[in-house]
């Protein structure tokens, strides 16, 4: 393995975040910005790998200038280049118009194997990962919560709620990766200092992307999502769980549950 | 003059903070409880790049700036002033003068593997009878062929027990006094040389503090570090670097008091209101603020002109003087706005102000930094 790209997104720190009292929507101000954790968790996977294949790192994000300190925070924990995708002709853009202006830029670098994060923690739709390879005509695996290799064969292992699997696949390939499984590491001192002073964030605009996409799929323009209504959803109970009990019982406390709410 | 930290400087920041509340903060109270130097944070530092900031790639460092290095130091000490001595004097007391004044096979066995962490640093100058008065030494190292016998002993050394390398300082040459000391590398297992009892102290209670014991302790000729007689000048001029350090440690202290006493007075209530609405509080906090930013800036200063091989004695005399004084006042501060709650081991105030006191004592007392400061002046 020779080339791997890690997609990451700089997002507000949601955890600081706080609701204006008066219009009940997000304070953006002065509220940090940071890597979004799952594909932070994905330069981690991505860096045992380079540990242990020597392949090459790439990170590339799509943002605005300030994401330039992600790309240096990526460097910093040891990726070996950046590009940062930027420009007027990407704002507004939804999962689908992402998604498209990303898979452009892939098609100008080489890769074997691309991470990218389960979902960001400000939209948390968990789709521009999968669309991704879909546009590059690969395959993908999500929810990773661990990759080995083993010769020219990737072992992955995706997380379910209650199990997992164990995939054997073979590159190209495209992961998206889960926070919650992987620490990622510090970014060193002297990582940081290099970041700054030896490497460099290419950054990319539409220029340099605009024979791989068809522009009708960019931005806002290009985005068919409509946000209807935001809401706080629900918190979801915890449930019961029943164990070692035979069909016949598990069927009679299902009807009596369904009945209990008036279900049937 | 742009006071703004660097974006560079900003994200070191944020990883000194990050690793400072993760793997540091946690063990605090334990470490201070317990008297126990937090091993395993060590290595941790090592791996990330923090025992060998300020000293070059080739050398085994990060390659950084002196201002990062302090600050690395700063955010330790904000939550535990242990660890912060701990990265202080093995990188100022032991990297840095084998760096300024070693030879290149010294940098290459030593250096090396001080700055990549490997090895633990301390620095071995104060003596039972030589404190403040450091030019009264009695160790005393002999040539004889191909090396030196050291006899003495030193007291109070940051580091003693878990160091692999020790910078020692000796009589070489009694009747020439000050110019008769000379500075050597020593090494844990030299044959002679032990470390003694672990000091009970007030604070910094897991920094390691220990007796050394030199009985015909043979050091290898190539061992000396700068020429015979150059050791004093060598002890000067490594404890000018040193003390931007523990300014460092007392700043970070310092600052770590406010956050929390900040925290605190917002959620205690008495009299039907948060403490954090009267008056005094406010004007207490104020203070404290006040004074550590001012601290703050005289630190950065004298990291910046040291960085910029400007002379910077002075300014690091001043950095020590005024973060240490404001760290013990604005520490002892905080106890106070914590009521009986700060007195108790369960708030991290007291054992704050308990690390506080020591940096207006240690890498030079406070009056010897007035001395530096007026003799700078030229009043002496």
């Amino acid at each position: 393995m020779k080339n791997i790209l890690v997609c990451v997104k700089q997002v507000p720190d949601t955890t600081e975040v706080k609701l204006d009292p008066k219009t009940g929507t997000l304070i953006r101000d002065g509220v940090p910005s940071i890597i979004n954790p799952d594909d932070k968790a994905g330069i981690e996977i991505a860096l045992q790998l380079k540990e242990k294949t020597g392949a090459k790192v790439t990170v590339l994000s799509m943002g605005p200038m300030q994401a330039d300190v992600a790309m240096r925070e990526a460097l910093a924990m040891g990726c070996d280049d950046a590009v940062l995708l930027s420009g007027r002709e990407f704002a507004g853009s939804d999962t689908w118009a992402t998604s498209s202006a990303i898979a452009a830029a892939i098609k100008n670098l080489p890769y074997d194997l691309i991470i990218a994060g389960r979902q960001a923690i400000d939209g948390d739709t968990a789709q521009v990962g999968p669309q991704i390879a879909e546009h590059l005509g690969i395959p993908h695996i999500s929810y990773v919560a661990g990759v080995d290799v083993e010769g020219d064969t990737l072992i992955v292992k995706r997380d379910f709620e209650d199990r997992y699997h164990i995939i054997e696949a073979k590159t190209p390939l495209l992961l998206t990766a889960l926070g919650e499984t992987t620490e990622p590491r510090y970014m060193t001192v002297g990582g940081i200092y290099d970041a700054y002073r030896e490497k460099e964030v290419k950054v990319w605009a539409y220029e340099d992307v605009k024979d791989n996409v068809d522009p009708a799929n960019l931005g806002l323009k290009g985005s068919p999502t409509r946000v209807k209504k935001s809401f706080t959803k629900p918190v979801k109970a915890a449930g019961t769980l029943y164990e070692d009990i035979s069909a016949d019982e598990a069927v009679e406390k299902i009807i009596s549950k369904l009945q209990e709410k008036y279900i049937i | 003059m742009d006071f703004n930290l660097s974006k560079e400087h900003l994200l070191l920041q944020e990883m000194y903070r990050s690793f400072a509340e993760n793997e540091v903060k946690p063990l605090a109270e334990e470490v201070d409880e317990e008297e126990r130097f937090p091993v395993e944070t060590v290595k941790k530092m090592a791996k990330n790049g923090m025992m060998g900031i300020p000293f070059p790639k080739e050398y085994g460092g990060q390659g950084g700036d002196v201002l990062g290095y302090a600050m690395c130091v700063e955010e330790l000490s904000k939550v535990c002033g242990t660890t912060g001595v701990i990265v202080s004097a093995h990188t100022s007391l032991c990297g840095a003068p084998i760096y300024e004044n070693g030879t290149e096979a010294q940098k290459q066995k030593y250096l090396i593997p001080l700055a990549k962490g490997e090895k633990l640093g301390a620095f071995g100058l104060t003596e039972p009878g030589a404190g403040t008065d450091a030019s009264g030494q009695q160790t005393k190292a002999v040539l004889e062929g191909d090396h030196y016998v050291l006899n003495g002993s030193k007291i109070f050394i940051t580091n003693a027990g878990y160091a692999d390398i020790f910078i020692i300082f000796a009589m070489t040459d009694k009747s020439k006094g000050t110019r008769g000391i000379s500075a050597f590398i020593v090494e844990r297992d030299f044959p002679g040389f032990s470390v003694g009892k672990h000091e009970k102290k007030m604070g910094i209670k897991g920094s390691s503090t220990c007796e050394l014991i030199m009985e015909n302790c043979i050091v290898p000729k190539e061992n000396l570090l700068g020429a015979e007689g150059r050791g004093f000048g060598i002890a000067m001029k490594t404890l000018d670097g040193g003390r931007i350090g523990i300014a460092a440690q007392a700043l970070g202290l310092g600052e770590g008091a406010v956050e929390e006493a900040v925290k605190y007075t917002k959620e205690r209530t008495q009299f039907g209101r948060r403490i954090s609405q009267f008056q005094n509080t406010q004007f207490q906090l104020a203070d404290m603020h006040t004074q550590m930013e001012a601290a703050k800036l005289l630190v950065y200063k004298a990291a910046c002109k040291k960085e910029a091989k400007q002379p910077y004695t002075m300014d690091a005399a001043m950095a020590k003087l005024f973060a240490a004084d404001a760290a013990m006042a604005v520490t002892t501060k905080a106890v106070q706005l914590f009521g009986g709650y700060g007195y108790t081991r369960e708030y991290p105030v007291e054992r704050m102000m308990r690390d506080a006191k020591i940096t207006e004592i240690y890498e030079g007392t406070s009056e010897v930094q007035r001395m530096v400061i007026s003799a700078n002046l030229g009043v002496n």
